[in-house]
């Protein structure tokens, strides 16, 4: 029996036992408040069990309670990371039960201010991924563009983080006078901030071998998780809710969906650095193209959309960010329920974990860019 | 004030050092207590503040290259900070889990910093009297206490009581011992050249050769500045305390002066290990002007303490520059994982240690006088050592650098071919796979409890 065990490559000595560790709720890198229960044989996951729920608010049983107007601000906090993003979903939800037709000034500021918050909801994954991994400097870096970001935004939209940037039928206010340079200015300098991230990364050797063939998914099992975003195109399918059902005024522009062909962690951090640069083209577009006119169509001051029930879907900087709501009528929605794309890439970390080592786990939680204000809800 | 300050300086040690010259009987007290203690007293207050300042360091240079101030508001541009954290981490209340094996946490910490401190002793720090203890094997004694410190974080690990900590202690003794191989293979070949293992012998020996040994030895020590960052557990090899994974590592749940103690014990390790590498690869206190005499041509100088003085900031000023080099290195790359740095460890390091050797030996066993039956004849005999003549120095680096290099880079090559290929994500799976079946095979010969229960 013990030969045999010893042909196989075993130990045979010492019964293994497995240990549990219990990573968060309050861990560095767990995201949020995240607590991953880990089986560890040595230093290698053998079982992962996520436990979420630390963030729970309810915001969807609040849409139930409140019109649909006051329910905008509470969507800034889902993924208090891509505020705009979470707003545009939800507005343009109601728009699409209500029917209005948003005016085309307001649809390309929409893009806009939804993509620069791609860049900096990227540009803050970059640098906490990275800095999962070791790479503390790419941190400072990313923080340091996401700032100008978030200073148009602020004098945009009057906050920095969770940014209420639209109302149902449009805009709060029109851009102001110098929003269009300082866009501008802030996509002269992207480009050459984005190299430098690349040549402290790209061809880093020790990044390599900690992101190369780490938590590998192929497209069919990536689908079979119903992963979106990033995720997603990582793993080699070409799904982009922004060409796959063109919303807003996506399409008027011209990008391209970067996608990676390995479906390992570079091949997901190169998709995000490749999703940066293709949002300052559609931002520039918009900015050519940006006519005039007003910014809020006619919508009733009171809204009550007819009977009946929506779902829409943006494309958000984590994935396919979804609402579906039911409307009987009356100034609130009967029931409004969220597809978080977090929630649903979440779902991947065992399939990928398993295996691996507890450092590959911070990567892989890392990778699928998750934010727990979504995850929870 | 200064000037006083400044003739005392210049003129008590060497009234201190002549005093014990003389070996009368009274000088007793003075050659091994009273001069002994005046050169620990001054080491370890220097060490110390260099220490905290070394934290004050790191953090400006992170700064700087983060696009950020660093500390700015204790004091001018910051520089009472460390101070003020020293302040702090004395007055914390010092916790000690329940669960924790008392003892053992509270030794651990001392093991550490004693072990890091001690070697203090026998690092040439300068010329003439700047050594504390002029040991005939200082580099084994280096190597032998140093050693010692993974012993404090094994038990720091242990004693904690904690997944993390365990984790952590795991990781780093297993580093820490395997990184030790490929550092002390390193120095060897250097050692062929300098025949001693006295700190300030192998400094000789390089005013002797007439060379520093990094010239002679740029693979070891290239190897030795690798192993060193592993010994001390800094990035990119910052695995035993990797907060990302394990919070903080095996000095997660210590807190107050005793977490203090094992930052202190990191950085004099830092110290420690740069010290090494000035002394057997970077010329030690010696800089190409600067000698008992003369300074940068300008001299005669007759004061032999000014000459010290000088070694000193010399030493200093070397082991400031590799010291910046961790920390550019910390700042600039991510983190490696456990088995990458074993494999790092054992397949790259220390087999390059090794060819180093052989290949370093066979060059010089080539280079010996031909009365010695050496083919060659690059060496003569200077004062009963072998020195390398003018054409030796060239053939020495020559093949050091054009030779030794490219040899063992193609060595490496060849036998780490076959571990690109391996895939250590299906190894894990197919064992977990034989893993899972046993467990199995094991559930069926046990006959089940409802089943007993039936019969």
């Amino acid at each position: 029996m013990q030969d045999q065990q010893l042909a196989k490559g075993q130990e045979t000595l010492f019964d293994a036992e497995e240990m549990v560790l219990n990573m968060g709720p309050q861990h560095p890198s767990t995201h949020g408040v995240l607590r991953v229960i880990l089986k560890l044989d040595g230093e290698t996951v053998v079982g992962l069990d996520c436990d979420i729920g630390f963030l729970h608010r309810g915001v969807e049983k609040i849409g139930e309670h409140d019109t649909y107007a006051m329910i905008t601000p509470y969507w800034d906090r889902l993924d208090y990371v891509a505020a705009v993003s979470n707003d545009l979903c939800y507005v343009e939800g109601v728009e699409k039960m209500l029917q209005v037709e948003v005016p085309k000034r307001a649809e390309y500021l929409r893009v806009i201010l939804t993509e620069l918050q791609r860049i900096a909801s990227h540009l803050l994954w970059l640098g906490t991924h990275a800095m999962d991994i070791g790479a503390v400097t790419v941190l400072l870096y990313c923080f340091r563009e996401r700032e100008e970001i978030l200073k148009i935004f602020e004098d945009f939209i009057g906050a920095r983080l969770t940014a209420h940037a639209f109302r149902i039928g449009g805009l709060w206010w029109d851009a102001y006078p110098e929003f269009e340079a300082r866009v501008r200015d802030f996509l002269k300098i992207l480009p050459s901030r984005i190299d430098e991230y690349e040549t402290l990364l790209n061809a880093n050797r020790i990044w390599l071998q900690r992101t190369v063939g780490i938590g590998i998914l192929p497209a069919e099992e990536a689908i079979n998780l119903s992963l979106t975003g990033p995720a997603l195109r990582g793993s080699g399918v070409k799904y982009d809710v922004r060409k796959a059902q063109p919303y807003s005024a996506y399409p008027d522009f011209n990008f391209e969906i970067p996608i990676g062909e390995n479906g390992d962690t570079y091949d997901r951090y190169l998709v995000r650095m490749e999703e940066m640069k293709q949002s300052a083209v559609i931002i520039e577009q918009a900015l050519d193209g940006l006519p005039e006119g007003p910014v809020m169509a006619k919508v009733p001051k009171i809204i009550k959309p007819p009977v009946g029930e929506i779902y829409h879907s943006i494309e958000g900087p984590k994935g396919e960010l979804g609402v579906f709501m039911v409307s009987d009528g009356t100034g609130k929605p009967y029931r409004m329920r969220i597809r978080p794309p977090s929630y649903i890439n979440l779902q991947s970390l065992k399939r990928m974990s398993i295996g691996h080592l507890v450092a590959d786990v911070v990567a892989l939680i890392g990778t699928l860019d998750i934010v727990l204000g979504e995850v929870d809800r | 004030m200064q000037a006083i300050l400044a003739i005392l300086l210049l003129v008590a040690p060497d009234w201190v050092v002549s005093l014990t010259r003389e070996r009368r009987p009274n000088t007793f007290w003075a050659e091994y207590i009273l001069w002994p203690v005046i050169q620990i007293l001054v080491v370890l207050f220097i060490v110390l503040t260099l220490v905290a300042y070394l934290v004050y360091l790191e953090r400006k240079v992170s700064a700087f290259m983060q696009a950020r101030l660093g500390p700015m508001r204790v004091g001018p541009w910051g520089l009472l900070q460390p101070l003020a954290d020293g302040i702090k981490l004395l007055l914390k209340e010092d916790i000690i889990p329940i669960k924790a094996d008392r003892a053992v946490f509270i030794i651990a910490p001392i093991v550490s910093v004693v072990a890091a401190l001690v070697v203090l002793a026998v690092i040439p720090w300068g010329a003439t009297w700047a050594t504390i203890a002029n040991v005939n094997i200082g580099l084994l004694f280096i190597l032998a206490v140093s050693s010692v410190g993974v012993l404090g974080l094994v038990l720091a690990g242990w004693g904690s009581n904690s997944k993390y900590s365990l984790l952590g202690a795991l990781r780093s003794s297993a580093q820490m011992v395997s990184y030790e191989i490929g550092m002390g293979l390193s120095i060897i070949g250097a050692l062929m050249f300098a025949k001693t293992l006295s700190m300030s012998g192998i400094i000789e020996a390089q005013r002797a050769d007439g060379m520093w040994y990094i010239l002679f030895q740029p693979l070891g020590f290239l190897v030795y500045a690798i192993s060193a960052l592993g010994e001390t557990n800094r990035a990119p090899f910052d695995l035993p305390e990797a907060e990302s994974e394990l919070v903080a590592g095996y000095h997660t749940e210590y807190s107050g002066f005793r977490w203090a103690l094992f930052f202190m014990a990191e950085y004099s390790g830092m110290i420690v290990t740069s010290a090494v590498a000035v002394t057997v690869f970077l010329g030690g206190w010696m800089l190409p002007g600067v000698t008992g005499t003369s300074l940068f041509g300008i001299g005669p100088i007759s004061n032999p303490s000014l000459h010290t003085f000088l070694s000193i900031i010399v030493f200093a000023g070397k082991i400031m520059l590799l010291i910046y080099a961790y920390m550019w290195f910390r700042w600039t790359w991510p983190r490696y994982r456990y088995d990458q740095l074993m494999e790092l460890g054992w397949k790259w390091m220390i087999p390059a240690g090794l060819a180093n050797i052989v290949l370093t030996g066979i060059w010089y066993v080539l280079a010996l006088p031909k009365a010695q039956g050496g083919l060659l004849g690059f060496m003569r005999e200077v004062n009963k050592r072998l020195v390398p003549t003018g054409w030796g120095m060239v053939y020495f680096i020559g093949t050091a650098f054009i030779v030794t290099i490219p040899i063992v880079w193609g060595l490496l090559v060849t036998i780490n071919r076959r571990s690109r290929d391996f895939n250590l994500h299906d190894q894990r799976q197919l064992q977990m796979q034989l893993r899972r079946e046993r467990l199995e095979k094991m559930l069926q010969e046990q006959p089940r409890p409802a089943e007993i229960a039936g019969q």
